[in-house]
């Protein structure tokens, strides 16, 4: 077996050296009911060459998509670079920097994150970060509960992603948080509604979206004062990408900036390994989960980082930590880096531009065919969009009919509306063919 | 390396004007000119500008002050650190899969869920467990998903006056603060002076507000609870289930599973027993087993097999205990997993066990006579020693590990578990060679003599690192977090 | 005079005021103070429970109150210094606390007694 350097010798010496028989006498404590005395149920061993034929040919059982589905997840490009980097083993091979000595490649890269996620949302302190969007989103929730101390109600806008909410919902469930969803209006939060269910009390956070599920910027023009008259922590969810040309987080006056960064530079890889940033104004510093790295120096007088403000974490408070995450997404705290850097402000505005514009244009050519019209047409959307569709057509019968043509169109929300998302990796052909199979239903 | 040119954060690299990526040209209009002023953003954010050159530069000298599995050896305990085989990374960068969008209808994406539910058989198969999912993130998003299972399996049966988890003293720091996450109270269960738990102390915490108690099998300390079989059927008669922490799963392949211990619910850390690489802290994965009977409540989206032999999404189900992630986990690295229990077969994953097993028991002998062992073995794929026999010096476990670093490997895990006040928790896997170990113990007896002879200059190690004892007072008391928090020093 | 718990916290009682913070041992085990998490003036504090947490580089620990009442100050000196703890704690308390029931101080232990506890905790 390839990865056992163990020879027959090996073995038969270092067993004599524990005084031992055979490999069985070391397992003598564990009962001989409990042991597995059968082969396992799986195939046999196969060569390097198999494995690959065995992934080749399940692959080969699909055929990638023309993607126009976002929904959380969007087809936007990789730099090479990027991929080349992280294959580096020094960065792939190495667990948690517990060392500093010997781990400054990832604890500089992890700063570097911290600092390009801050100032992207405006705010101040940025952890290692989180599993995805929807859990960076959940452990904010909780956040909020815990800084509210006996406050348990937490509001959450009904147009932010339902898997988001999903998930937002099960962590609140088994931690008694109330959770209730704030109406909608034309597609945005409906403000009356929100300011109703604030005077009702005992509110410890309020969770918002933009861009929204259906690709639209959200106001939020006086929000942070309302909420923080309630006490309240103020949370926006927003993908990454789109910050660079919307007033972020910290510009609307959040508490916590909270999101998925899988469109800094992750491929869409069936949903992950995606990115769950956190970025909190310096006040809840101490009150963020998960791992921070800090610049300090060391005995010669170099700038050298290593994590700090370990004390809220599992492995010292156990359970009375901020939370129970241990590890991070640690790679992909990287690709961010790396594709924030080769991007810069002006390359990060080009690319919101170019989806931006692909998507109005894609917009005005679909409502021009008269199967399908933008469902809020007097809401402003950068490069997702809601369409609903006209009688008596369905949502179903618009996407097979693209799939049919290579093309994931969109995802559906129901039978009648659908989201649709542009990035700058689509082309003109790609969307005459789009417009063109839409037409001709 | 020269240090002064290389050591600069990316930002330092920065000229106005520099880009690092070239973009399409479309013929579309700027529609972004049309959009509300009071929505968008007004300062540009503070990001590097950097060419493709530097950035390529910048991040490989950066890496080379890392030190990976692929650098050399790394002991360190729990953590389960072998060799992640390059077929693997090979095939999670697959064109086709990396193109899958997670919303896509189950029709259009087959392949993806053929590898997720074979994976999904194969860990059933080596966790003796009816059904996993492989959505959770990590080995603590697993705990916490699997004590969700729990809670959602108490709750279908309306027993609500369980709102407690026994844990053991000697427990990874994530089993607690799981279980506080999952809205548990914690209680502590004592461990004897063979590092076991004490049965009887276990016995007396036991009733009908217990929900729950979780085990690793072996323990940090590298014992086997050899009284499984006692506390499952103890745990059952109370009405609770049993948890299994997987973190420690590598020495039980090929010798006994979970399933057949006793244990309910379960987690398996794949980046751990299933040699996927752990990225510098992650992306990780930590897939939740259960038995039969407890399938209903696992998350969703679960990903299930047709009679036609086709796959499906199941994403909705009302006893379900909700959804743990957006979508289906960490989905390239069940990629590396498949790749390497392919790779394995069943007769090598049958050999991982006993190989991780005894080259722990290689070390731990060749070693006892000049390290404390609190707990004579054998052991499984770890041990602890507490210290040093000969603490005259006043060396401490900090400064052994501190030295390791000099003679080229990682540390072990120190001061954990917390039984022992000078912890040494050393794991070496299946994968290192007789010659590694040879070099380790050899590098550890060194440090033992330099600690008699020289107790100083084992106190100031490490001394041949690029950092040497970095100020973490410093770090905690005037945080500084980001580049722009360095403007005022540092 | 002064009171202490077995958790390693004082009270130095003045009047109907207690000044509360952590022991000389407790502070000598902890090691550098990097930060201690304070109450607001004003909240309450209950005999027994939770006020508070300090923390070093590498361990936490939650701070409990010896008796019940209101925060009548906190030591902000603490929120930029907090190594003024290691310096001297029994100087640099943590809260002051108008005690509502002075009775309870015969719950809490003598400086003897403490040392004892001290005492059995270093073997």
């Amino acid at each position: 077996m390839r990865f056992f350097p163990h020879t027959p010798a090996d073995i038969r010496e270092m067993l004599e050296a524990c005084g031992a028989a055979t490999l069985d006498d070391l397992y003598s404590d564990v009962p001989e009911s409990l042991r597995l005395r059968r082969a396992y149920d799986l195939p046999a061993s196969l060569s390097e060459p198999e494995v690959r034929e065995w992934f080749e040919a399940t692959a080969s059982k699909c055929s990638p998509l023309v993607c126009f589905a976002g929904a959380g997840a969007y087809d936007h490009y990789c730099p090479a670079v990027i991929d080349a980097i992280t294959s580096r083993s020094e960065y792939l091979t190495a667990y948690t920097p517990y060392q500093p000595e010997i781990s400054q490649g990832t604890l500089q890269y992890i700063f570097e994150y911290q600092s390009m996620m801050a100032s992207l949302t405006g705010l101040d302190v940025c952890n290692a970060s989180m599993y995805d969007g929807a859990t960076a989103t959940a452990e904010a929730m909780i956040m909020a509960v815990n800084a509210a101390k006996r406050k348990r109600r937490v509001l959450v806008s009904s147009t932010i992603n339902p898997e988001v909410a999903q998930v937002i919902g099960t962590y609140a469930r088994y931690q008694g948080i109330a959770v209730e969803m704030i109406p909608q209006k034309d597609g945005v939060t409906d403000r009356a509604e929100l300011e109703l269910m604030l005077g009702a009390g005992d509110v410890a956070g309020v969770i918002a979206s933009t861009p929204n599920y259906y690709g639209i910027l959200e106001d939020f023009t006086g929000w942070a004062d309302l909420i923080h008259k309630a006490k309240a922590l103020f949370i926006i969810n927003s993908p990454a990408l789109p910050l660079a040309v919307i007033k972020p987080q910290g510009e609307w006056g959040a508490d916590i900036a909270v999101g998925d960064a899988q469109t800094l530079g992750m491929p869409l890889s069936y949903g992950g390994p995606y990115l769950g940033y956190m970025v909190a104004a310096k006040s809840l510093m101490r009150k963020l989960p998960g791992r921070i790295v800090g610049a300090t120096t060391d005995e010669k007088g170099q700038r050298v980082f290593v994590l700090t403000l370990q004390a809220r974490e599992q492995h010292i408070r156990r359970e009375k930590a901020t939370s129970n995450i241990c590890s991070n997404q640690g790679l992909m705290t990287l690709r961010a880096g790396m594709y924030l850097s080769l991007m810069g402000a002006d390359g990060l505005r080009e690319v919101n531009r170019l989806s931006t514009d692909c998507a109005h244009e894609l917009a005005r050519r679909l409502e021009a065919t008269g199967k399908m019209r933008l469902s809020h047409p007097a809401q402003p959307f950068l490069n997702e969009f809601k369409m609903t569709v006209a009688d008596p057509l369905t949502t179903a019968d618009i996407l097979d009919a693209l799939r049919r043509e290579g093309i994931l169109g969109g995802v559906a929300i129901d039978e009648r509306e659908m989201i649709i998302a542009c990035t700058e990796t689509r082309t003109p052909a790609q969307m005459d063919k789009y417009v063109s199979t839409v037409k001709n239903l | 390396m020269n240090r002064s040119l290389y050591s600069k954060l990316i930002f330092e690299h920065s000229r106005s004007g520099r880009r690092g990526t070239d973009l399409p040209r479309r013929p579309w209009a700027d529609a972004m000119l049309h959009l509300p002023a009071a929505l968008m953003r007004g300062e540009a954010p503070a990001l590097p500008e950097v060419d493709e050159p530097t950035v390529a530069r910048h991040y490989t000298n950066q890496s080379t002050n890392n030190f990976g599995v692929d650098t050399g050896f790394y002991p360190l305990g729990s953590c389960t650190m072998k060799y992640n085989p390059k077929l693997s990374d090979a095939l999670a960068a697959d064109p086709v899969i990396s193109r899958l969008h997670p919303a896509q209808p189950a029709s259009t994406v087959q392949s993806a869920l053929e590898i997720y539910w074979t994976l999904q058989r194969a860990l059933s198969e080596i966790g003796g467990m009816e059904e996993f999912t492989l959505n959770p993130f990590a080995g603590a998003h697993g705990e916490l998903t699997g004590l969700m299972v729990i809670h959602a399996y108490h709750d279908s049966r309306e027993d609500y006056a369980r709102t407690r988890v026994i844990v053991p003293d000697s427990a990874h720091g994530t089993n607690p603060a799981s279980a506080h996450v999952a809205g548990y109270e914690v209680v502590e269960v004592k461990s004897l002076p063979d590092g076991t738990v004490d049965v009887d102390d276990l016995r007396s915490k036991l009733d009908a507000t217990i929900a729950a108690v979780m085990m690793t099998n072996p323990n940090t300390v590298g014992m086997f609870e050899k009284n499984i079989p006692e506390i499952a059927e103890m745990v059952h008669a109370a009405g609770a289930l049993l948890y299994y922490d997987g973190a420690n799963l590598n020495p039980m392949l090929g010798v006994a599973r979970p399933g057949d211990m006793g244990f309910d619910v379960m987690h398996i850390n794949l980046h751990k027993t299933f040699s996927t690489p752990h990225g510098g802290g992650g992306p990780g994965a930590g897939p939740v087993g259960v038995r039969k009977g407890l399938e209903e409540f696992l998350p969703v989206p679960r990903v299930v097999k047709n009679s036609d032999g086709s796959f499906d999404v199941i994403d909705r189900c009302d006893s379900s205990l909700g959804r743990v992630s957006a979508w289906f986990g960490n989905y390239t690295v069940f990629i590396r997993a498949l790749a390497y229990i392919l790779s394995l077969g069943a007769e090598g994953v049958a050999k991982v066990g006993p190989l991780a097993t005894l080259n722990a028991n290689y070390v731990m002998n060749a070693l006892k006579d000049l390290y404390l062992l609190p707990i004579p073995g054998p052991c499984k794929h770890e041990f602890v020693f507490d210290g040093l026999i000969d603490k005259s010096g006043g060396v401490t476990t900090l400064n052994v590990a501190k030295r390791l670093l000099d003679l080229g490997f990682h540390a072990p895990t120190i001061y954990f578990p917390l039984l022992f006040h000078e912890s040494l928790m050393i794991e070496p896997t299946e994968t290192e060679s007789r010659e590694t170990l040879d070099a380790f113990i050899a590098a550890m007896r060194q440090i033992a003599g330099e600690a008699a002879e020289n107790p100083e200059f084992v106190k100031s190690a490490p001394h041949d690192t690029p950092v040497v004892h970095p100020d973490d007072t410093q770090a905690a008391l005037t945080p500084k977090l980001t580049y722009k928090d360095l403007q005022d020093g540092i | 005079m002064t009171y202490y718990l077995p958790t390693h916290e004082y009270a130095r009682v003045e009047g109907n005021i207690a000044y509360i913070g952590i022991s000389r041992f407790a502070a000598e085990q902890l090691g550098n103070v990097v930060y201690v998490d304070m109450p607001e003036a004003d909240d309450d504090v209950t005999a027994g429970e939770e006020f508070g947490a300090i923390e070093s580089v590498k361990a936490a620990s939650d701070l409990f109150s010896p008796v019940s009442g209101a925060v009548v100050e906190i030591n902000e000196h603490l929120i930029d210094n907090p190594r003024l703890i290691n310096e001297d704690p029994e100087a640099n308390w943590i809260i002051k606390v108008e005690m509502n029931d002075p009775a309870e101080l015969e719950n809490l232990l003598s400086p003897e007694a403490y040392a004892e506890v001290c005492k059995a905790e270093k073997h």
